[in-house]
């Protein structure tokens, strides 16, 4: 696409894991991102969905500098961002903006709100007088629906879903052109849950913002992502457009998550069979040989224990990681007629 | 069928620099043996306090009034010591950060064996007998071994898994379950709930899940109490309430969940916020959120009774 | 949609309301502590005895050092004027528990600040920056907890004399590191919050993160240390003034009263009954204190 904004190549993030006694320290490299790639366009919302220990946490994170990346390239607007010096970068993060899963713990109890919209554009602005960076964050809480005359209230005087808004204030504050919102629901109320979504699908249709919605549900991903990736232990299984996704998902992992999706309709939710994924994930300590997904995989094949299987394009322009990805198929039989 | 544990007028406040917040004003419910009651709503809505008052494991600053009558004897008028016997015995409650209920330095053995030997009078070997079977019903892989392991050396499903083996050690009547899954993954999650329904059924215990998510209980209680601002707003069974929900409130949590079984681009939200409690609006605590608001709401309403177990608090439902 | 309008209607109502006043997470504290019975007691009564230290040696008719030949170890008399008594060489006790207790005070709070600022500044850095800085600091902070206090002290008595300076450089010096040791714990756990890596993530510097981020949040442990930390230096000097080591005749210290009243404890009790039962009151007075503010600051029963 002749639009892409963001360009991820290869990354990968590593920690240095202490392992052992006192006696037989060793250093063991856990990937929490290995080799990841993919590109987002302007305007995109570029789902990404694991269950927790995926590495999807941690690709949010090297996205915007936060942690450091062992490998690969994330090429913003064709720089690359990890080669940058810390002066240059901080520039960058005027356009790279992230919303956090926790909303109270993502804001500081002893600031008000208006400080803590406001501070990014002290840091950035610092020769703008008060008066004028007060009128914006008033605009920016009204935006987000927050009372502009909460402005000098402090956090824990709000909801969680209102603790969420003035974290998305903050992040848009500075009008950037990405934000990558790490988990941002998963904390809040389901009644509030949507609220949160909606409001970040019209703030994004109205900035034309780009992306990255983390999150380890596809069902809320659904309603705001325009591609997912779904990612295992570090690596990404499939990366494909969203309604096809859910209607014929290539990975069996995808198809896994969807099927275990909860359903809320008492007769179908209790009819269904069993999801298939049985074990706990594997240790992203000592992941699986060869397919990562091979040990929870009911499709798994000789092949599968034996060789990694690349990310590789399909036909139709969507990217699968599976040996067998030709020959199942995993498409979702919708369970009940649709109901309005 | 007499009813296991009786719950009247049952009124929790905590004493707050806000000035008193009255966290549950006056719920009434009834759970029968063997039966899965889900209790729903947002945060705030006093679910969790409801049943903390009813253990007796109310903060400090909380106080709680009503009865609670379980066999007949009213838990609420028990002194700390009767609740005890009661408390992991025979009344069993596990939270939902289990890392909160699991003792770190101990291992999971030195954990599950206190119960049985006091509760059960178990000797040391049959306790973990016990305990090894419980793990295996919960499907923790060779509990044989694992049972010596320490808390940190488990994921976080399997961790939640313990706390449910050590909530059913004792083989209690009801045991109660505060958001269990809401931190695990979905791919857990599902597997968890079926995992207490199995136990349940086999054992004839009650379950109580308290949740803020309508949609994960579908599959798994037979009745739900739907609670806002610290009353009952609407009960119901599973069925009626996800075919025919009566409260505008349920049909706003119904709505607000995001579903992967249906073509719908839209998702719907209730707007605003749960109420302040320690400033709770007049009228129907509900008012300011519903879209079927009319110029009776201006009173509180009443809780209708509608028959058969249904219940709805709102104007609408007015038979005059 | 009926709903939506309805609710944009009560916001834009909403938005011509003035600005509503937040209530700081410092307020919130400030009100429990108020509700504290033992902290309020405590605090008015270390507020009466600054005051009086600090006034009542001006308002008596005795300087701290004037020999009264005629009332020498007199037992406490409303009727010639001694109210706590004379020591054996006829001093009055009540003008010199209170000199005394400017002293001990004195000590107490210059201490307490220079461990505070040295070791919140020390500790903070240390924790933030982490990694060889950290590493360098900590070990420093080791190796200076490793010396003999004790012998520190005589050491620096014997080669710059006694000096009440010299006390507050020895107990601040030691002081503080326990300061920094537990600022920099502090530090590393909220580094790790979320609020701080947003703030990261806006691009603000690490100076800026550590005044606006780490320190406010520091500062409720921080006081507790310190009102802790209070009475814990005021007890050293005291330890220090028994073995002698403390401030120079005729100047004393409550801890210096104490070891005089001990030796004459037989004839002359009140010589020191009243110095240790200011010693004692004051301790346990910054004890409620410090506990007050601990559950004010860190509250358990949150709802």
């Amino acid at each position: 696409m002749s639009d892409t904004v963001l360009k991820v190549q290869d990354l990968s993030v590593w920690y240095a894991v202490q392992q052992g006694g006192l006696f037989h320290r060793r250093n063991v490299d856990l990937k929490a991102v290995d080799g990841v790639s993919f590109e987002l366009a302007r305007g995109e919302t570029l789902g990404v969905v694991g269950e927790s220990g995926c590495g999807k946490s941690s690709l949010a994170r090297a996205l915007l500098g936060l942690v450091p990346a062992r490998r690969g390239r994330v090429l913003w607007l064709g720089e690359d961002l990890l080669k940058l010096d810390d002066k240059t970068m901080r520039r960058k993060r005027k356009e790279l903006q992230i919303i956090f899963q926790d909303p109270l713990a993502s804001l500081n109890p002893r600031m008000t709100v208006g400080d803590i919209i406001a501070e990014p554009l002290w840091t950035f602005y610092p020769e703008i007088a008060r008066v004028q960076v007060m009128e914006r964050v008033r605009g920016m809480m009204k935006l987000v629906g927050l009372l502009p005359n909460q402005v000098n209230r402090y956090p824990h005087e709000f909801s969680g879903g209102q603790c969420q808004r003035i974290g998305i204030a903050r992040a848009l504050v500075l009008n950037p052109k990405l934000i990558v919102c790490d988990e941002p629901v998963s904390a809040l109320d389901v009644s509030i849950q949507a609220q949160i979504i909606n409001l970040l699908r019209d703030l994004q249709r109205k900035l034309r913002l780009s992306l990255v919605f983390i999150a380890h549900d596809l069902s809320i991903v659904r309603h705001i992502c325009d591609r997912v990736m779904v990612m295992y232990l570090g690596r990404a299984m499939e990366v494909a457009e969203a309604g096809a996704l859910y209607r014929k998902p290539l990975h069996p992992y995808t198809s896994a998550l969807i099927r275990s999706a909860p359903v809320p309709d008492p007769a179908v939710a209790r009819s269904r069979p069993d999801t298939g994924l049985t074990d706990d994930m594997p240790s992203p300590l000592a992941p699986p040989k060869g397919c990562v997904f091979h040990t929870r995989c009911p499709y798994a094949v000789n092949r599968c224990h034996r060789d990694v299987p690349a990310l590789r394009r399909m036909p139709h322009g969507d990217w699968v990681a599976c040996h067998r990805a030709e020959e199942l198929d995993l498409a979702i039989v919708k369970p009940a007629p649709v109901k309005l | 069928m007499s009813a296991l544990l009786e719950v009247r007028d049952l009124q929790v406040r905590f004493d707050t620099p806000d000035g008193d917040v009255e966290a549950v004003r006056g719920i009434d419910f009834d759970l029968s043996p063997g039966e899965s009651l889900a209790v729903v709503g947002e945060s705030g809505s006093g679910k969790t306090q409801a049943f903390l008052a009813i253990m007796g494991l109310l903060a400090e600053n909380g106080s709680a009034n009503g009865q609670a009558r379980f066999h007949g004897e009213d838990l609420m008028a028990m002194s700390s010591r009767d609740l005890n016997r009661h408390r992991g015995h025979d009344i069993a409650m596990i939270f939902q950060d289990p890392m909160s209920a699991l003792n770190p330095y101990l291992s999971i053995e030195k954990q599950m064996i206190d119960g049985p030997m006091h509760h059960l009078g178990l000797g040391r070997a049959e306790a973990r007998a016990h305990a090894v079977e419980m793990l295996r019903a919960v499907r923790i892989p060779d509990p044989d071994e694992r049972i010596g392991h320490y808390p940190h050396q488990f994921s976080g499903g399997m961790r939640q898994r313990i706390t449910i083996a050590m909530g059913l050690l004792c083989e209690p009547e009801i045991l109660i379950a505060d958001e269990p899954t809401t931190a695990l993954d979905v791919t857990v999650q599902a597997r968890i709930a079926r995992l207490v329904g199995d136990v349940a059924r086999r054992s004839h215990m009650a379950t109580v899940l308290i949740t803020h998510d309508l949609g994960a209980v579908a599959g798994v209680c037979d009745r739900i109490l739907v609670m806002y601002a610290g009353q009952v707003v609407e009960t119901g069974t599973v069925r009626e309430i996800f075919d025919s929900p009566r409260h505008p409130y349920t049909r706003g949590l119904l709505d607000s969940i995001p579903r992967l079984d249906r073509i719908d681009d839209t998702l719907h939200a209730i707007p605003g916020n749960p109420p302040n409690l320690s400033d709770l609006p007049g009228g129907c605590v509900f008012r300011e959120r519903c879209d079927r608001a009319f110029d009776a709401c201006a009173e509180p309403p009443p809780l209708f009774d509608l028959g058969e177990g249904r219940a709805s608090r709102c104007h609408l439902e007015d038979p005059s | 949609m009926a709903k939506a309008e309805h609710t944009a209607d009560a916001f834009e109502a909403a938005l011509t309301l003035g600005d509503v006043k937040g209530r700081s997470p410092w307020e919130d504290a400030w009100h429990r502590l108020l509700k504290n019975r033992a902290a309020v007691t405590a605090a008015i009564v270390m507020a009466v005895m600054i005051v009086a230290v600090v006034v009542g040696p001006w308002l008596s008719p005795w300087d701290m050092d004037y020999t009264d030949w005629d009332h020498t170890a007199s037992p406490p008399s409303w009727a010639n004027g001694h109210w706590f008594g004379t020591d054996a060489v006829g001093r009055d006790i009540l003008v010199r528990t209170l000199q005394g207790g400017r002293i001990s005070l004195l000590v107490g709070l210059v201490a307490t600040l220079v461990s505070l600022v040295i070791g919140v500044t020390y500790g903070a850095v240390a924790g933030f920056y982490g990694g060889a800085a950290d590493r360098l600091m900590m070990r420093a902070v080791d190796i200076i907890y490793a010396l003999p206090f004790m012998f520190f002290v005589i050491l620096l008595m014997v080669v710059f004399g006694r000096h009440i300076i010299l006390i507050f450089v020895a107990v601040g010096a030691v002081n503080w590191l326990d300061m920094a040791r537990i600022v920099r714990g502090q530090t590393l756990s909220l580094k790790r919050m979320e609020f701080v890596e947003a703030a990261r993530a806006c691009g603000v510097q690490g100076p800026d993160i550590i005044r606006r981020h780490i320190i406010p949040n520091l500062l409720g442990v921080v006081m507790v240390y310190v009102t802790l930390t209070i009475p814990q230096v005021i007890l050293v000097e005291s330890f220090l003034s028994f073995l002698g080591l403390g401030v120079q005749e005729p100047m004393s210290s409550w801890g210096g009263l104490v070891a005089d009243g001990a030796q004459d404890m037989e004839t002359a009790p009140w010589t020191l009954v009243f110095p240790a039962f200011f010693l004692v009151v004051t301790l346990y007075c910054f004890n409620f204190i410090g506990d007050g503010l601990r559950d004010a600051l860190d509250p358990k029963d949150r709802l």
